[in-house]
């Protein structure tokens, strides 16, 4: 009879024990604020259906000092997950290849955060504009 | 022994078959010098303090991918990881996380080699030349499409990277998945649509949420996330592929 009894470790708790698992798990939370916010817009076109008075109800609504909070918060997250998104880009795409060079990792991440950037700043600008 | 000898506590996760139900921790005090790695003093370990120690070990120059360890918790070729980053702290040594342990550091790797197996590792030619014809010719260009994809030395330090595969592990995983792609892309090969059955599969890279720490551990830079990530894209092509082709590109 065989002597061997291979161990199979538990995976329990497998996050906590490295720190790049840890940053991870960060990343793929913050999805969770993004997923809130468009449930958030998605309420607001709901109200907007039902007409003005409806949509100043739900205006009105966002004035509330915890959604102020949780606004920034989820403007915090997004931050964070648009950087670790960007991060891990080049890792997910074909090479690149620039005048017969392969583009380096940081070039990709860079002009995605810079995309992102001017894509945020365009849009503010925008709404900005119509607001005033 | 050097004047400069200083004593590290290395802690082992030792497990024997026959006598434990469950891996403990052992610890010993082992002499070492400036220039001794992890591995020497493991092997320091076997030679002098306690004989039945099992790990794998071969060439010491990270290129036979024999001494895969967990080294702080983090995959290591424990060849070229030095006792002296870690002192005068402890230093703890673990088998290859996700593989079931045979025997302290010795993993199980028959997973991993039917996997290897399967990706068909070979290049499966376009078309059948004759000796009269010569070799298959290839540009520079060619080569360094794939080169990085071809320098993998099976170590598994990925696998014991890829928290997926802990969880599952029927995935294909990142070397195996790696070396699949640098066939696929060979200018030589044509095995593609036989191997992207795999890809396609329930244990392929829909299996990968782009953790990306295989990437980090690996010691050849052989990019293993990357090979996994660009055959999503193509399974994705290959699925939809079939609406758009006369007779259905994909099998």
């Amino acid at each position: 009879m065989s002597k061997r009894r291979p161990y199979v470790r538990p995976m329990a708790g497998w996050w906590r024990k490295n720190p790049f698992f840890v940053e991870y798990m960060i990343h793929e939370g913050t999805a969770l604020f993004v997923a809130a916010y468009a449930l958030i817009l998605l309420t607001g076109l709901v109200y907007l259906s039902r007409g003005e008075a409806a949509w100043n109800v739900w205006l009105e609504g966002l004035k509330n000092p915890w959604y102020i909070v949780f606004h920034w918060l989820t403007l915090a997250a997004m931050c964070y997950h648009t950087y670790t998104w960007f991060k891990i880009m080049p890792r997910t795409m074909p090479p690149v290849i620039v005048a017969g060079k392969r583009l380096p990792d940081f070039a990709i991440t860079g002009s995605g955060l810079a995309v992102a950037a001017t894509a945020s700043l365009a849009m503010l600008g925008l709404v900005w504009g119509m607001a005033r | 022994m050097s004047e400069n000898q200083r004593i590290i506590e290395i802690e082992v996760l030792r497990y024997n078959p026959e006598t434990d139900k469950e891996p403990s921790k052992q610890v010993f005090e082992v002499p070492f010098t400036d220039d001794m790695s992890v591995l020497q003093g493991v092997q320091y370990i076997k030679d002098y303090l306690d004989g039945s120690l099992s790990f794998r070990w071969s060439c010491r120059m990270a290129i036979c991918g024999s001494c895969g360890m967990m080294i702080n918790g983090e995959p290591s070729l424990s060849c070229e990881t030095f006792l002296r980053d870690y002192y005068p702290a402890r230093v703890r040594v673990e088998a290859l996380a996700h593989f079931p342990i045979e025997k302290d550091l010795v993993i199980n790797m028959e997973g991993f080699i039917e996997k290897l197996e399967s990706i068909q590792p070979y290049i499966i030619p376009k078309e059948e030349r004759t000796l009269a014809q010569g070799e298959y010719l290839q540009t520079p260009a060619q080569l360094a499409s794939y080169e990085q994809f071809s320098s993998c030395i099976n170590c598994m330090l990925c696998y014991a990277a890829c928290p997926q595969f802990g969880l599952n592990s029927e995935f294909i995983g990142p070397a195996a998945m790696a070396l699949l792609h640098r066939y696929n892309i060979d200018s030589r090969d044509g095995g593609t649509a036989e191997r992207m059955e795999l890809v396609n599969s329930e244990e392929g890279v829909f299996n990968c949420t782009a953790v990306g720490y295989c990437s980090e551990v690996c010691p050849k830079h052989v990019d293993p996330a990357n090979a996994v990530n660009q055959n999503k894209t193509n399974s994705a092509a290959d699925y939809f592929m079939r609406f758009l082709t006369p007779k259905g590109g994909a099998k």
